[in-house]
C-alpha cells in the first residue's frame, strides 16, 4: 500500500493486472505500480505457494517476479510501465511456454 | 540497429554500474581518449543512492535533500565526457579474460574490453526476522526508491526498524515529504555505542557529523524513537499486520502496522566480482565480504578494478573518489603517454577520498548489526528464493555439510535466482557459528555466471563475435 | 594421533571412493578414505545424475544393468533414497539417418541378450514427451531408467558407510603412494597413512596415484558443463537425450529444468577451476530450443562445471593394478560414472575380498593403453 505524494508530476498511463484496468505514473516501475493500486501480493512462490511482494525495489530480492505481456518470470522493478501492458500476478511455478 | 547491436565488439574501458564510481570512473576514462563504454541495468543513471536523479517526479529538492542532488553533477560530467553509456543492460557474466556477457532488450551479446571497472555497489544486508517475506515488509532502501523513482511513500502504518544511516536518511525523507511514521525501532545496540567511542574524535572531523546530528534531533522531533530493541518479529498471516518487539528492558510490544520497513547497513554486491573468483576477505568489523583490492582499486585477477561500495562501504563520495582513482588507473595501463596530464587530478581525488573516509570506522562500529539479527534460529526463513530456515541450515551442519556449498547442494539454499544475495552472509554466519570457526575459514558460496539470469532464447541466439573470441586467447 | 589401521585405504571421496568404502564394510573391512577436498566436491557433486543403462558401452552394459537393480532400491543400501525418480530416459532421432542409427542398436543391444533399450516411433515418442518438437521422428527408451540427486547421493554413500565403519577423512590431499613390503604408505600434506591395501578413485587426479604405481594412463580432465532453469509448471518426466548432437535434459520434481550433456569449459585442475565456455553452452541452449519450443522463454539462473576424469576411448578404468599386488583403480568415468557408483563399489569390494568378481570388467583393464 504506497500513495504518491500530493505534488508529484507525471503522465498517467493504464495498464491491466489479471485484465483489470489500473492507472500507473510513465515513470514507474510495474512493481511500483502494483504496489500504488493497493496489490497485496505480486506472486506465490513455487515452493510453499506463499504470497509475496516486492521487497528490495532494486533487482536483488526477485521476489517481484511477474508475468509482462506474456513473459513470465520477469523482475517487475526493473521494468517501466508502458501503456496497455498486460501483468499477470504469477502462481506457483512459472507455466511452460510463458 | 537495437542497443545490443550498437556496442562494440571490444572497448578500451568497460565500467558497469552507473552509481557515483562508474559515473566518474567512466567519465575520466572517456576524458582521456578512451573507448569507454558504462553498461547499467536500470533505465536511467544513478545507481541506487542516486536513484532517478534525472527523473524524480519530486518537485521539492527539499524532501530528499542535498546529499542526493550532489550525483546531478556526476550525471552531467558523463554526458560531457563522450563515454557510451548504454542503460537498460543487464551484464551476466564476465570471464578472467575480460570478456562480457550483456543483456539488453531481450537479446544477449558478448563484448570484450582492455580494463573493466566493476561498480556494482551495494545492497542492503539480509534482516531475517521471522516473519521478513510477509508482503508489508520491504526494506528501507526499497521504499526509498519508491520516493526518488515515483514519489510514493507508504501509506497506513508505517515502521521503520534497524539500524545505520540509511534507516535515518529514510525518516528525515519522509518528514520532509509530510508523510507519517508511527515509529522507528533502533535496533543499534548498546554494546557498540561503547565499541565505538575510541572512534568518536576522528567522526568529529568528518564531513558526516553536523549533518548526521541534524537529521537525528529532526527526525526525533517528529517520530517515536524506540532504542535498544534487541528482537523484531514481524506478524500475520499471509499478509504484514503488525511487528512484536522486545528492548533490552525486555517484555514484548506488538504494534500493530500496513508496513514495517527493515534495514541494518549495506554490503558489497559481491556476485559478479566472485563469479570471475576475484578474491575476497571477510571484513570482521562491516561483517561481510569485501574484495581485496591494491591502491589503484586493481583486484587479484589482472585487468579487473572493482569501485564504489562494491570495494567495501565507504559512501557515495568516496565511491565518486574511487572510482575517479580506477579510471586514472585504467588511463595509465592503456594510453601511459597521456599519464603526465592526469597526476594532479588522480592526487586530487585520493586526497578527497581520505577527507571522505574519515569517519566511517566510527558508524562502521556504532551500526554493526547485532548477532540474533545476522544469525537467526528456528522458522525463520534464511533463503527466501527456496524457503530454507535456520534450523535446517543448523541441523545440515550437524549431517556433516559444513559449508556453504555443500549447503546449497543438500538444502538448495542459494540455489535461487537471487544466487545467495539475500541469504549468503546469513548461511556463512550460522555454519560458523554452529561450528564455531571463522566466516573467513567458512567461505561463501560459489558463484558463477549468469549472476542475473537470461533466457534460453537469449543464450541460443548469441552471436560470436571475432573480437570476443581473439579477446579470450589473448588474457 | 593414534587410530586402527585400516584395511583399505581409499583414494577420492567421490561416488565410487565412497560407495567402494561402503561395500567393503558391509563385508566388514575396514576402509579409510582420504578426499582432498569434502566428499562430492567434483564430478560425484555436481553431474546430471542421469541413472541410465540407455545408450551405454557395450562393454559397460552388464555393470549398468547390475548397478541399475541396487538404484531401484537404493534405500536399502544407504537408508536414503538419494532423489532417485525412475520415469525413464529417452535419446531422440531428429532425422531418418539417426533413427536409423538408434534402430541398429537397438538391435546389437538384443543380440547381446539385454533388452532394456526399446525402439519407439513419433506417436509413441510423442505420447510419453507431449513437449518435444513434431522434427522428430522417433526414439530409443528405457523405461525404468531416470535420475537422481548426486550430491545427496554421494553424501548418503559416505554417511552409511561411516555408519557401517569406515573413516572418511577431508582436506587432505594424497602426494605420495609407496610400498614398503606388505604395507602401502599413502602420504598426505599433513600425515602418513598405511594399510595393505589400496584403491585409487582419485576421480581428474587418479592418473597421478596411478603414475606413482608406475602405471601411466592417458586421463584427461575435463569441465563438463551444465545448466539449470528456475522452477517451472511440470511438462516432462523422462530424461533425454539427442542423437545428433549432445543433451541431457530433465525436469526435477521442484520445476526446475537441468540443461547439459557434454560441452565442455576449461578445466585447471591443480586450482580446482573451471571455466565456462557461453559460445557452447549457446549450443546447448540451441539444441533445447530446436528440441523443446515450449522452452524457449526459459530462464538460466545458473551455469557450472563440474572436474571429471575422462578417458581416450570413453571407458573407464576398473579392476586391479597392472603392476602392483593389492593396488585397484576404479576412475575415468568419463562423463557417464554415476549410475555406475553402486555396483562398482561392490565390484571393488568383491576384488579386495575374494580376488575375482562376477562381473565382466577385462574392457577396463588399466594397462589397454600400454602401447
Amino acid at each position: 500500500m504506497f500513495q504518491r505524494l500530493p505534488d508529484v508530476a507525471g503522465e498517467m498511463v493504464t495498464i491491466t493486472v489479471d485484465g483489470t484496468p489500473v492507472r500507473a505514473a510513465t515513470g514507474d516501475t510495474v512493481a511500483a505500480a502494483l504496489l500504488a493500486a493497493g496489490f497485496d501480493h505480486c506472486r506465490t512462490t513455487p515452493v510453499s505457494g506463499a504470497p509475496r511482494a516486492p521487497y528490495c525495489m532494486m533487482g536483488v530480492c526477485f521476489d517481484c517476479l511477474i508475468t509482462i505481456d506474456g513473459v513470465g518470470n520477469r523482475q517487475g522493478c526493473l521494468v517501466r510501465v508502458r501503456d496497455g501492458m498486460a501483468v499477470e500476478l504469477q502462481r506457483g511455478k512459472r507455466e511452460v511456454g510463458r | 540497429m537495437s542497443a545490443i547491436d550498437a556496442l562494440r565488439n571490444e572497448y578500451d574501458v568497460a565500467v558497469i554500474g552507473a552509481g557515483p564510481a562508474g559515473l566518474a570512473a567512466a567519465s575520466v576514462a572517456a576524458r582521456a581518449g578512451l573507448a569507454t563504454v558504462l553498461l547499467d541495468e536500470q533505465g536511467t543513471p544513478g545507481g541506487q543512492i542516486y536513484r532517478s536523479i534525472t527523473t524524480t517526479p519530486l518537485q521539492s529538492r527539499a524532501v530528499l535533500g542535498a546529499d542526493y542532488w550532489a550525483g546531478s553533477p556526476l550525471v552531467d560530467e558523463l554526458r560531457a565526457s563522450g563515454a557510451e553509456y548504454v542503460p537498460g543492460a543487464t551484464v551476466w557474466s564476465l570471464s578472467r579474460e575480460r570478456e562480457i556477457g550483456v543483456s539488453i532488450g531481450g537479446a544477449a551479446r558478448l563484448i570484450a574490453a582492455r580494463r573493466v571497472i566493476i561498480a556494482t555497489g551495494a545492497l542492503e544486508r539480509p534482516f531475517p526476522i521471522p516473519g521478513w517475506t510477509l508482503p508489508g515488509v520491504m526494506t528501507a532502501g526499497a521504499a526509498q526508491i519508491m520516493l526518488k523513482s515515483s514519489g510514493m511513500t507508504a501509506g497506513g502504518r508505517v515502521i521503520l526498524a534497524g539500524c545505520g544511516p540509511l534507516l535515518w536518511l529514510l525518516a528525515w525523507q519522509y518528514v520532509n515529504a509530510g508523510a507519517k511514521i508511527a515509529a522507528l525501532l533502533d535496533t543499534t545496540s548498546s554494546a557498540n555505542r561503547r565499541a565505538a567511542l575510541p572512534h568518536a574524535l576522528s567522526f568529529l572531523t568528518s564531513p558526516y557529523l553536523l549533518k548526521g546530528l541534524r537529521l537525528l534531533r529532526e527526525v526525533r522531533r517528529a517520530v517515536p524513537v524506540i532504542s535498544n530493541v534487541i528482537a523484531l518479529k514481524a506478524e500475520g498471516e499471509g499478509r504484514l499486520r503488525g511487528v512484536t518487539y522486545r528492548t533490552e528492558r525486555g517484555g514484548d510490544r506488538m504494534e500493530p502496522c500496513d508496513a514495517l520497513l527493515l534495514h541494518q547497513g549495506v554490503v558489497p554486491n559481491v556476485n559478479l566480482a566472485m563469479s570471475v573468483e576475484i578474491e575476497h576477505r571477510w571484513d570482521d568489523v562491516q561483517l561481510c565480504w569485501s574484495p581485496v583490492l591494491d591502491g589503484d582499486f586493481a583486484s587479484s585477477v589482472e585487468g579487473i578494478a572493482i569501485a564504489g561500495d562494491g570495494a567495501g562501504i565507504a559512501g557515495a563520495g568516496a565511491a565518486r573518489e574511487r572510482g575517479r582513482i580506477a579510471g586514472f588507473a585504467a588511463v595509465r595501463a592503456l594510453r601511459p603517454e597521456a599519464a603526465a596530464q592526469h597526476v594532479s587530478a588522480e592526487s586530487a581525488a585520493r586526497q578527497a577520498l581520505a577527507r571522505e573516509q574519515r569517519g566511517r570506522a566510527f558508524l562502521d562500529l556504532l551500526y554493526r548489526p547485532a548477532p540474533q539479527f545476522r544469525q537467526p534460529s528456528g522458522d525463520t526463513i534464511v533463503c527466501r528464493c527456496e524457503e530454507v530456515t535456520a534450523q535446517q541450515i543448523v541441523d545440515t551442519v550437524a549431517l556433516g555439510c559444513t559449508g556453504p556449498n555443500q549447503m546449497k547442494s543438500f538444502l538448495r539454499s542459494g540455489m535461487g535466482p537471487c544466487q545467495g544475495r539475500l541469504c549468503g552472509l546469513t548461511v556463512t554466519e550460522l555454519i560458523a557459528q554452529a561450528r564455531g570457526v571463522s566466516p573467513q575459514e567458512v567461505g561463501y558460496y560459489r558463484l558463477r555466471p549468469p549472476v542475473k539470469p537470461i533466457t534460453l532464447g537469449e543464450l541460443a541466439h548469441l552471436p560470436k563475435t571475432e573480437a570476443a573470441v581473439k579477446a579470450v586467447v589473448r588474457s | 594421533m593414534t587410530r586402527r589401521a585400516p584395511d583399505v585405504i581409499v583414494i577420492g571421496g567421490g561416488l565410487h571412493g565412497c560407495s567402494t568404502a561402503l561395500h567393503l564394510a558391509r563385508r566388514g573391512i575396514r576402509a579409510l578414505v582420504i578426499e582432498k577436498d569434502h566428499v562430492g566436491r567434483h564430478a560425484s557433486g555436481v553431474n546430471a545424475g542421469g541413472v541410465r543403462r540407455l545408450g551405454r558401452h557395450f562393454a559397460e552394459i552388464p555393470l549398468s544393468v547390475a548397478s541399475m537393480e541396487i538404484w531401484h532400491s537404493i534405500r536399502d543400501l544407504v537408508d536414503d533414497d538419494c532423489g532417485f525418480e525412475s520415469h525413464g530416459q529417452i535419446k531422440v532421432a531428429e532425422n531418418e539417418a539417426e533413427f536409423e542409427t538408434l534402430r541398429r542398436r537397438v538391435e546389437d543391444v538384443r543380440a547381446l541378450g539385454f533388452d532394456h533399450e526399446e525402439l519407439i516411433d513419433a506417436r509413441e515418442l510423442c505420447e510419453l514427451v507431449p513437449a518435444i518438437s513434431t522434427h522428430c521422428i522417433g526414439a530409443i527408451v528405457c523405461r525404468s531408467d531416470g535420475a537422481a540427486l548426486p550430491y545427496r547421493t554421494t553424501l548418503a554413500f559416505k554417511r552409511k558407510a561411516e555408519a557401517l565403519g569406515a573413516e572418511v577423512i577431508e582436506g587432505e590431499c594424497v602426494t605420495k603412494v609407496a610400498r614398503t613390503g606388505p604395507i602401502w604408505r599413502v602420504m598426505t600434506q599433513t600425515g602418513t597413512y598405511e594399510a595393505p591395501i589400496i584403491v585409487n578413485a582419485a576421480g581428474g587426479w587418479a592418473d597421478r596415484i596411478a603414475a606413482q604405481l608406475g602405471e601411466q594412463v592417458p586421463l584427461q580432465t575435463i569441465a563438463l558443463m551444465l545448466m539449470i532453469t528456475a522452477p517451472m509448471a511440470p511438462f516432462i518426466k523422462p530424461v533425454m537425450g539427442a542423437t545428433g548432437r549432445p543433451l541431457s535434459f530433465k525436469q526435477f520434481p521442484n520445476g526446475t529444468v537441468l540443461i547439459g550433456g557434454g560441452y565442455t569449459g576449461k578445466a585447471e585442475r591443480d586450482h580446482n577451476h573451471t571455466t565456462l565456455d557461453f559460445a557452447k553452452l549457446a549450443l546447448s541452449a540451441r539444441t533445447v530450443w530446436d528440441l523443446f519450443p515450449v522452452m524457449r522463454g526459459a530462464e538460466i539462473v545458473r551455469c557450472w562445471a563440474g572436474l571429471e576424469g575422462r578417458m581416450p576411448d570413453d571407458i573407464p578404468v576398473i579392476g586391479p593394478s597392472a603392476t602392483h599386488e593389492n593396488a585397484y583403480h576404479a576412475f575415468g568415468f568419463s562423463a557417464h560414472g554415476f549410475q555406475l557408483g553402486p555396483i562398482v563399489g561392490a565390484i571393488l569390494a568383491e576384488l579386495i575380498a575374494t580376488g575375482a568378481t562376477n562381473l565382466p570388467i577385462a574392457p577396463f583393464r588399466i594397462d589397454r593403453f600400454r602401447v
